[in-house]
């Protein structure tokens, strides 16, 4: 079954009610033992980047979480904070990230392209999706409408690893798909139909 | 390219849906899960729901009914009303709300907004600026009001929202209180001298009653939030009630033309 990683942080009941609906088994795991069913991994997370990691880390599950992930190849999607974690870092707080997709955290206030516009990055952008990667396998438009809510952003160190982008004063790695290991930083637990394609690809990839 | 937010607003009153005019006679338009259900359907940018009970009775925010419009809202939702602590705000981001809005707390307590930047980051802090017009023979511009514009603040909307966005606020919305419920059109002068102000989004709210004065706006503010209550609940001059949103079609076109000119 998938299991959604409850650290404390991001929004774990719309993932429940949207995979209810897609009559797909998920269920949130508290505990490092509750992860050993999992088939598939949500890893969600909102707020600062630190506070997540930290959570993360006091959560007990960690090293769980790694093993599946890096020794068992469990696939694995984090989303927002929790597509950030995938990184080595980030410019918004001091902690390590997991570092499973080599790539850095990036605040868009930093860019000489994004400064000046509204921040956060907030509403319906569209997805410029690179390649067919396993998330958007099989997706019904060309040009998907996703929900964001973010300030900072992930930086992918290699070009092959960024499955779709999406535009802010400039092209950000919006999506990231190294192997079985995805980052997305919109919210397709909010983003209606194109969400529930991408979490449903994700189920049956 | 990021796109205009178009909101319906819906206002909880004595547990029903209502919709007020000029911020007062709240008429039954239904029940609060069967709107988020249609607008669901109808795959709605975002809803923002206000609870205009909690504050004036000094009661806590409904959890109940808030964990069962999460559940049910496939949407980002922005909650709103009876908000006085950020341990209040981080128990309604638990139950799968996006974001979290405050406005009486936030005058009463100026320390509120900071507080809920923390404990559940800025993104998901909404501050809510009730404004209206100055009354009075000779008086000019505008005053931030709370309690269903019951009190009257000497505050500037212009340099209260400054203030609210460096306490901490990730969105303002912007809610005329003479325009509420009039269907006549935004204030788009009060939204342009606020968001001017700002460097966070903004969204205005109040006049709404066709899909010109969502443009109207667009055309002059660009990318911003557009919300509406009666826009959205009602159809025709009678004021029937029916519940509708464009099409994702419609709403393309009218963001992406209002945009270009």
């Amino acid at each position: 079954m998938i299991r959604i990683v409850d650290y404390g942080v991001g929004n774990i009941q719309a993932f429940l009610t949207l995979f209810k609906r897609l009559g797909v088994d998920a269920q949130r795991a508290t505990c490092a033992e509750a992860l050993a069913d999992a088939t598939r991994l949500i890893l969600p997370g909102v707020g600062h980047f630190d506070h997540a990691m930290q959570r993360l880390n006091d959560s007990g599950m960690r090293e769980r979480l790694e093993a599946l992930v890096l020794e068992d190849k469990v696939p694995v999607v984090g989303v927002c904070v929790g597509m950030q974690m995938l990184a080595s870092g980030s410019e918004e707080g001091q902690l390590p990230g997991l570092n499973w997709i080599p790539g850095h955290v990036r605040a868009f206030a930093n860019h000489p392209q994004a400064k000046a516009l509204p921040m956060p990055h907030m509403g319906w952008n569209t997805l410029n999706v690179r390649e067919r990667s396993t998330l958007f396998a099989h997706a019904a438009e060309e040009a998907p409408q996703f929900y964001f809510l973010h300030s900072y952003y992930f930086d992918a160190q290699h070009q092959e690893d960024v499955a779709a982008t999406a535009h802010y004063g400039f092209d950000f790695d919006a999506v990231v798909s190294r192997g079985h290991i995805h980052g997305v930083q919109c919210h397709p637990e909010k983003s209606h139909h194109w969400g529930a394609q991408l979490l449903k690809n994700f189920a049956e990839c | 390219m990021l796109r205009p937010r178009i909101i319906p607003c819906l206002l909880i009153h004595q547990g029903g849906l209502v919709k007020t005019q000029l911020f007062k006679d709240p008429k039954y338009v239904g029940d609060p899960i069967n709107a988020v259900k249609i607008f669901n359907e109808k795959e709605a940018d975002e809803l923002m729901v206000l609870d205009i009970d909690a504050t004036v009775r000094g009661v806590e925010p409904n959890f109940d009914l808030i964990a069962k419009l999460a559940a049910e809202c496939r949407m980002p939702l922005c909650y709103g009303g009876g908000v006085t602590t950020a341990a209040q705000a981080a128990r309604i981001i638990a139950l799968g709300v996006e974001k979290v809005a405050v406005s009486a707390a936030a005058i009463t307590h100026p320390a509120l907004i900071t507080e809920m930047a923390r404990a559940v980051g800025s993104q998901s802090v909404v501050a809510v600026m009730d404004v209206r017009k100055k009354s009075g023979l000779f008086s000019k511009g505008y005053q931030v009001c709370t309690h269903n514009a019951q009190k009257v603040h000497k505050l500037d909307p212009v340099e209260f929202s400054r203030q609210l966005q460096d306490a901490g606020a990730g969105e303002i919305v912007i809610n005329s209180v003479d325009r509420d419920g009039t269907m006549q059109g935004y204030d788009i002068e009060l939204a342009a001298s606020v968001k001017a102000a700002v460097t966070v989004p903004v969204t205005v709210l109040g006049g709404a009653g066709a899909q010109e004065h969502l443009e109207d706006l667009i055309k002059r503010l660009g990318v911003v939030g557009a919300a509406a209550g009666s826009l959205f609940v009602f159809k025709g001059k009678y004021r029937a009630v029916l519940i509708n949103y464009p099409t994702p079609a419609q709403k393309t076109q009218l963001c992406y033309s209002a945009l270009q000119n």
